[in-house]
């Protein structure tokens, strides 16, 4: 398993890939996290979705972590797109079975991978947090925003929980990615249908019947990295969000341990 | 200890559209080179990806190494292959494509560096993939099968884009590897490269297995045969009639009569030519060799 997770490791940590993804979160991550602040007296709102996050609510324990938690579904879908790329092209390029005569165990080679990707994502995720703290705490003067609370007990603990759902939620969506890649063996093909449908489809649904929102397995992640929404609550998203991702995973993980690599 | 480094029995493969491979039986033995033959379509790349545990046979059994294909991982540390042509990472180096190959198998990664000095790209290891060209990438891909120091060396088409000089080196290193005592099983489109190193031959013909052995058997098993030239075409057809009136059999094919017989019947049909009034142009006894071999057993002479 640990060979698995080292030869996978040498395709992530390829400059392109790694600094090309790093770069993107980083960029999300420090658009989210600035207009959070340098919006925040405006009246189309600072947050997502026209949404007003006031000072009072930043000046909580958890504020150094809201730009980060709000940026959490959009870390998600690089995962997922990382995900899927790195598992669709084994397919395409023909990789996989070249990978298979060398670690004919199907079922470790799926683990391994999984594992240098998650470890892949929380890197990302580390440097975003850490990054969308450091923003936050810049511009909280200017925004006229108090940090007194930020770095108390409460707020670590506010930190700890908040990376531990954006983790749960970019994991969730890599795993996602990574099924949509077996099953597609095509990363344009898993990548085009995972952004459209989290994207696109999920808001069109809920923009014409709200109620669709509870039950879209985006919006369940998104809202795991949120730690919870006025609209559904952390545990629903959780139980919810869980499931979706276990079963695309047996699913995966029996398509993949039992077809035929014929190309 | 076994001596047969393949064996299949029975081995099929059936797919909606019919068979891939069908009834397949045939022995490779250790330390040989066994070439494995067949038009496009016959079931080639199917047997191998099955021996490969890449494909999982709808029937019959096969053994690598005296294991069952059915536990591909107790066999595969000692199996080197490389499948339908090499497939690598376009956006990394030739040697890191390697290292993450040596890695995943637990091989010691100096071993990389060997092996790119090995296939004879020694200065462009460090270039990406997507850089390489036709022969390059074969080159890395022979790499890439090398890497585990192989009991069981198996090639799908080696020398796809290799030049007059690349094909060389590749037939002179699986020479090499053979005399160390690896077994090499090898497919290829170039009959008379495989004629030229094979000692054992598996035929395949759609999905099936024509013939399975020594070379020297197959070839003992085909007639051999005088190539003849005329000036005109109403020669050609005297020297056809000539031939059948002794028991032959002759047909023309390409403008050239073609007619099984010993090379001592030679003399005899150019006496019954001259006696005849025909002028023959060129009259060259033949041993029977792969090509025509293959194209006789196959029936796939175009």
């Amino acid at each position: 398993m640990i060979r698995v997770i080292f030869a996978e490791w040498r395709k992530l940590r390829r400059p392109t890939l790694f600094l090309g993804t790093i770069g993107a979160a980083l960029f999300f991550t420090g658009l989210t996290s600035t207009f959070l602040y340098l919006m925040i007296d405006s009246a189309q709102g600072n947050s997502d979705r026209g949404r007003q996050v006031s000072r009072e609510m930043l000046q909580l324990a958890g504020g150094s972590v809201y730009g980060f938690a709000s940026v959490g579904g959009l870390l998600g879908i690089i995962a997922l797109c990382v995900f899927a790329a790195q598992t669709a092209q084994e397919y395409t390029y023909g990789t996989l079975r070249n990978l298979l005569v060398r670690q004919p165990g199907r079922i470790r080679i799926l683990v391994g991978k999984l594992i240098a990707m998650k470890i892949f994502a929380l890197i990302m995720i580390a440097i975003s947090a850490a990054v969308s703290i450091a923003i936050s705490y810049f511009l909280s003067d200017k925004a006229k925003v108090s940090t007194e609370l930020w770095f108390t007990s409460d707020g670590f603990h506010e930190i700890g929980k908040t990376l531990l759902n954006v983790a749960i939620s970019v994991v969730y969506f890599g795993i996602i990615g990574m099924v949509l890649g077996l099953l597609l063996r095509s990363p344009i093909s898993a990548i085009s249908i995972g952004v459209l449908w989290i994207l696109i489809i999920e808001n069109l649904l809920g923009a014409v019947k709200p109620v669709f929102l509870k039950w879209m397995p985006g919006n369940q992640l998104t809202t795991i990295a949120q730690g919870g929404s006025p609209d559904i609550s952390y545990s629903h998203a959780l139980t919810l969000g869980t499931s979706y991702v276990l079963v695309g995973a047996i699913v995966a993980t029996v398509l993949f341990s039992r077809r035929d690599v014929a190309n | 200890m076994t001596s047969i480094a393949i064996s299949a029995k029975d081995l099929s493969k059936k797919y909606d559209s019919g068979f891939a491979v069908s009834h397949a039986n045939f022995e490779v033995p250790l330390g040989t080179i066994c070439g494995f033959v067949g038009p496009n379509g016959a079931g080639k790349t199917t047997t191998i990806r099955m021996l490969l545990g890449l494909i999982t046979p709808t029937g019959g059994t096969a053994e690598v190494l005296g294991e069952s294909i059915t536990h591909p991982e107790k066999y595969l540390s000692r199996v080197g292959a490389m499948i339908e042509g090499p497939a690598f990472y376009p956006a990394l180096s030739g040697e890191e494509n390697l290292k993450v190959l040596a890695t995943l198998g637990g091989f010691p990664i100096e071993r990389v560096g060997e092996l790119i000095k090995t296939v004879g790209l020694e200065g462009r290891g460090d270039s990406k993939y997507k850089t390489y060209s036709l022969g390059m990438k074969q080159r890395l891909g022979i790499a890439a099968a090398l890497l585990p120091q192989p009991r069981v060396l198996i090639l799908d088409e080696p020398t796809n884009g290799l030049d007059p000089e690349g094909i060389q080196e590749v037939r002179d290193l699986l020479k090499k590897l053979a005399s160390e005592g690896t077994t090499v099983f090898v497919s290829s489109h170039l009959l008379s490269e495989l004629e030229l190193i094979s000692e054992y031959i598996v035929m395949l013909r759609k999905g099936e297995v024509v013939f399975a052995g020594p070379i020297q058997d197959l070839f003992l098993m085909q007639q051999p045969f005088i190539l003849v030239k005329t000036d005109s075409q109403s020669d050609l057809q005297k020297i056809i009639e000539l031939a059948q009136a002794d028991g032959h059999k002759a047909t023309i094919r390409s403008e050239v009569a073609h007619i099984e017989g010993p090379a001592e019947w030679a003399g005899i049909l150019n006496r019954k030519a001259f006696e005849a009034g025909i002028l023959i142009t060129q009259l060259s006894p033949q041993m029977p060799n792969l090509e025509e071999t293959f194209f006789e057993m196959t029936g796939d002479r175009k």
